[in-house]
């Protein structure tokens, strides 16, 4: 409860703050990065435990019970992990949010305090324990996005448009969500996750196709907050029209989300096993993710390889990158027993850890190059940066090869690896072979950025290859955070796959 | 740490270190870090042939084995025998010389240059020592990037798209050489390449036949066995000198080195089922290679061609999968980066001379520039097999092997294999009368003569070509046991 308690905690001292010191962008800025800061700290200390908070009734007496049935919050040591990474990522995008804060495009107290409203759905979400406490904290994280995205003075037109788009989307996205989440408590007649087990109507035949309708329709609508396709449109528009802060935040924190949301009902779902013979649950799940995968992969791939703007290019990269997030889920399709899909889990968990790393990476280094325009530019405007600014310029090549899954960047070729081997353990051959064809694309995805910015500043005659913007401390303090947790997790990956597997 | 760590993983490290040093000191001075890190490499390695009386149950010469990730199977398992010990010696000797040759030729931000190689000598060694199949792909996998910035960086007026398209094929193999390691690593439950060698019956026959498949095809583009070649030619000709003589001399054969150490030591099974295939391939490389450079108007075009007709010999002799054959296909390789990497460095004289690679704008080399003209004529004929010369065992041998099988298929794969020969001496000797013979070209006019630094970077390679032809034992004395080892899971 305490990191979460934290997390609100900040938004309201950042109101209150900013009320105080109206005028003074610092202030509420200090207090929203210490507040993202504290939560981190106090989720990684916080003892992860298998014990629910606001427990149903009929909970097993006691708090020592082993199977936290029937509870809205269960902080174990999954959701402490993502509580940590939420407030990193919050910390990352406050950081890159500095240059535009003091120029004031946008007022800093609403802006930090929706960036803590988001943090605190993310960090609940974590540990949410049925699907309503899922859906409203899914929605707490979402909601301060729509007004995120539109809150930028100099380019009030796009913001707006792109705010639009984005809401519109995730309405209907909620919506399918919301219907899912109906029908399976239709069948089921209980909305707690983990309760499923003990839910007698679920192991009859007779409500199957109606549970299995909203396992379904839950696992689309979510795949939104992912960016998975067939609901990945919003994304590059989005991005494009967002603060390059806002959408570093709404393809790490919010893809983040996303994921977690995905293995919560997922993990509830599958944790009674097959009923029999009756695999159902296995294979519509399997079904929904890997279709959502493939099309998640190609579609992103393929249409990235056209774009011209350096944020389009990521947002479709980003639109790839959840497909290879759920790839390894798609192996639940030919499993029977609930212990067999644990490894694909902790896989598609694993490889979200090193891709949230390489994606905040290559957002900052995208601000941190371009720190006084408004947007992301176009991949002719990386031109000739590798002379003029080395460091910023190798960053960002080494969190492109890293997404691109290649050395020297080793954190992108490990997780590359973690989903193949978890597909090829549950002998998944066709998805396995899938993903890696796939990121032999990616490469010539990624190759593009990288020869701008090392080739030669000819195109423009000359004139834009002045020296390279002045450095601002605050991207570049993200920027070097984030390529420093990639180098580590390049020289010693095993963090990740300890971490991601200590839950159990 | 006992010595033999000491020397394993400096030799991975010390290049890696050089790079970055290399990165940081600016200007000439960071090639001189360079040069000096290949040097210190090389000393690295060669002691490595000290202490292989004291042999291991496992074979190796020297052996060190540290945990990594254990979720991946991955371990820090380095290791050298008879079969790796050569090629070591190769690249840190080749790194050397290119790093040495950059510090006289001073081109354009030469200490990246040099770094970069250097990066690439580490993925080479790593492949080379390493006993543990997923460090095998990683260090595959480093190359990659740093080889195609190299062409990119440096190259000629079409490096980007050849750089492009070397990076996305040979990528395209090696996404395949994953999916086969992680098939093989999650099947057994080992990545120990020593034991998934020794012990038999760990993988299933038909898992064995398709993840031979994987591998053959991921080798197959980095060797490069026709079909698969396509990328060659047009990286040999944009990349720089020294990339070049990377690319042929050393890069090539981890193709041919993880056909042998991964594909037909870890899959004997599914080797010797594909080896008529394999064979047939090999043949129509050799044939098409030579038929192709016959026609070529460039000279680094035409190398990089008799590259593919070459590594055909090499992919015969593995195919073979007897000891001849795949000690014809290890002398081969080393001859074959020896004289290839000579050829590409005359080819860069030549073209840095004339400022032109066109045959039909060349000619009279030895009229003004003898000593120039006297190596590529060495390196010509080595190249072409002359006995005597380093380039013959690896060819004549490769035709033995595949007598050796009998069979119909394999004797006429024999024959055609040494009709495959003799074109290639019609190629070489085509090249030699159009840039060494006839009246002198305008071109060449004002060429300057071979000068002393560069004498100095050829001499090794001369050196080394006339020893390996006199004394092939050197060699195949050291692989001998490796090898016999190898053969015994695939006997027919």
């Amino acid at each position: 409860m305490l990191p979460l308690l934290v997390a609100a905690g900040t938004a309201l001292a950042v109101l209150v703050v900013d009320l105080i010191t109206q005028p003074r962008w610092r202030w509420p800025l200090g207090v929203g990065l210490l507040g993202a800061v504290a939560t981190a700290v106090t989720a990684a200390f916080t003892e992860p435990r298998q014990i629910g908070t606001f427990c149903a009734g009929l909970a097993a007496p006691g708090s020592d019970a082993i199977m936290p049935v029937d509870c809205a919050l269960v902080f174990d040591s999954r959701a402490r992990l993502v509580a940590v990474l939420v407030a990193a990522l919050t910390v990352g995008a406050l950081l890159l949010y500095v240059p535009a804060l003091r120029r004031g495009d946008a007022p800093a107290g609403e802006t930090v305090f929706l960036f803590a409203c988001a943090m605190t759905g993310g960090v609940a979400l974590a540990s949410a324990g049925d699907l309503i406490t899922l859906i409203v904290a899914l929605e707490t994280l979402t909601i301060p996005l729509y007004a995120l995205v539109a809150l930028h003075r100099r380019r009030a037109g796009e913001a707006a448009a792109a705010a639009v788009t984005f809401f519109a989307n995730s309405v209907a996205a909620t919506a399918v969500t919301l219907l899912g989440a109906a029908l399976l408590y239709l069948a089921s007649g209980t909305v707690q996750l983990r309760g499923l087990v003990s839910a007698p109507l679920f192991a009859t035949g007779q409500w199957r196709p109606v549970a299995l309708t909203g396992l379904a329709l839950i696992l689309v609508g979510l795949g939104f907050k992912v960016a998975a396709a067939p609901l990945h449109a919003w994304a590059p528009a989005t991005y494009e029209g967002a603060p390059v802060p806002v959408a570093a935040f709404l393809s790490t924190a919010s893809k983040l989300g996303g994921v977690v949301a995905i293995l919560i009902v997922v993990d509830g779902v599958l944790a009674t096993g097959a009923a029999g013979d009756d695999r159902s649950m296995f294979i519509t799940a399997g079904i929904t993710l890997a279709v959502l995968a493939a099309l998640s992969m190609l579609i992103g791939t393929l249409v990235a390889l056209r774009q011209r703007r350096t944020v389009r290019l990521l947002a479709w990269s980003s639109i790839a990158q959840a497909g290879f997030i759920l790839a390894p889920l798609g192996g639940l399709t030919g499993l029977a027993l609930a212990g067999q899909a644990d490894g694909l889990l902790d896989a598609a968990l694993a490889y979200t850890v090193f891709f949230l790393v390489l994606e905040l990476a290559a957002f900052s280094a995208v601000v941190a190059l371009r720190p006084d325009a408004a947007d992301g530019g176009s991949l002719a405007d990386l031109r000739g940066l590798g002379r003029t600014a080395p460091w910023r310029a190798a960053a960002l090549t080494f969190a492109l090869v890293g997404l691109a899954g290649l050395p020297p960047m080793l954190a992108g070729l490990f997780a590359k690896i973690t989903v193949i081997q978890a597909l090829l353990r549950v002998d998944s051959y066709r998805l396995a072979l899938l993903v890696a064809l796939v990121s032999v694309i990616g490469l010539a995805v990624y190759w593009r950025p990288v020869a701008a910015l090392y080739g030669a500043a000819d195109v423009s005659g000359g004139s834009d290859a002045g020296p390279a913007a002045r450095v601002a401390w605050a991207p570049v303090a993200a920027l070097g955070l984030a390529t420093a947790a990639g180098l580590l997790l390049t020289v010693d990956p095993q963090l990740v796959y300890s971490v991601v597997t200590a839950w159990r | 740490m006992n010595t033999s760590a000491l020397l394993l993983i400096g030799s991975l490290a010390v290049p890696l270190v050089g790079a970055v040093a290399a990165l940081l000191v600016r200007g000439r001075g960071g090639t001189v870090v360079a040069t000096v890190a290949a040097a210190l490499t090389l000393l690295l390695t060669a002691p490595l042939l000290l202490g292989r009386e004291t042999a291991r149950p496992s074979g190796l010469w020297h052996e060190v084995d540290k945990p990594w990730v254990p979720d991946l199977q991955l371990r820090l398992h380095l290791g050298v025998d008879g079969i790796s010990y050569p090629l070591v010696v190769l690249t840190a000797l080749l790194t050397l010389l290119c790093c040495g040759y950059l510090l006289w030729q001073r081109p354009e931000r030469a200490n990246q240059l040099a770094a970069l190689l250097l990066v690439i000598e580490v993925g080479i060694l790593g492949t080379f020592l390493a006993f543990n199949l997923v460090l095998f792909f990683l260090a595959f996998e480093v190359v990659l990037l740093p080889m195609a910035a190299v062409i990119a960086g440096w190259g000629g007026p079409a490096r980007r798209a050849a750089a492009l398209k070397f990076a996305l094929y040979t990528l395209a193999g090696s996404v395949l050489l994953l999916v086969g390691v992680v098939a093989v690593v999650t099947q057994t439950g080992t990545a120990d390449i020593a034991r998934l060698t020794t012990e038999q019956g760990l993988l299933p026959h038909d898992a064995q036949l398709w993840i031979f498949g994987l591998f053959a095809v991921a080798f197959a583009v980095k060797s490069p066995l026709w079909p698969l070649h396509t990328w060659l030619p047009d990286a040999h000709t944009e990349a720089p000198t020294v990339g070049s003589v990377i690319l042929a001399g050393v890069l090539l054969k981890m193709g041919t080195y993880g056909l042998i150490r991964v594909g037909v030591g870890v899959t004997p099974e599914g080797a010797s089922a594909f080896a008529p295939a394999l064979g047939v391939l090999a043949v129509a490389a050799i044939l098409i290679g030579s038929l192709v450079c016959l026609s070529q108007t460039e000279v680094k075009r035409l190398i990089a061609y008799s590259s593919v007709g070459h590594m055909g010999f090499v992919l015969l002799g593995i195919a073979t999968l007897n000891e001849i054959g795949l000690q014809a296909a290890l002398i081969g390789n080393i001859a074959h980066g020896l004289l290839t990497g000579l050829l590409f460095f005359l080819a860069g004289a030549i073209k840095d001379r004339a400022h032109t690679g066109l045959l039909a704008d060349l000619g009279g080399l030895r009229e003004r520039q003898p000593w120039l003209a006297g190596v590529l004529g060495f390196a010509a004929l080595g190249s072409l097999g002359l006995p005597g010369l380093a380039g013959f065992w690896g060819e004549a041998f490769a035709v033995v092997a595949a007598v050796q099988r009998d069979g119909t298929l394999w004797t006429v794969l024999a024959v055609l294999a040494a009709i495959g020969g003799a074109l290639t001496a019609a190629y070489l000797l085509r090249l030699l009368r159009r840039v060494s013979h006839g009246p002198q070209a305008a071109a060449l006019a004002g060429a300057p003569e071979a000068r002393v630094p560069e004498l100095v970077a050829w001499s090794p390679l001369v050196a080394l070509a006339l020893l390996l032809g006199v004394m092939p034992m050197l060699v195949l004395g050291m692989s001998a046991d490796a090898v016999a080892a190898l053969t015994r899971a695939v006997a027919p």
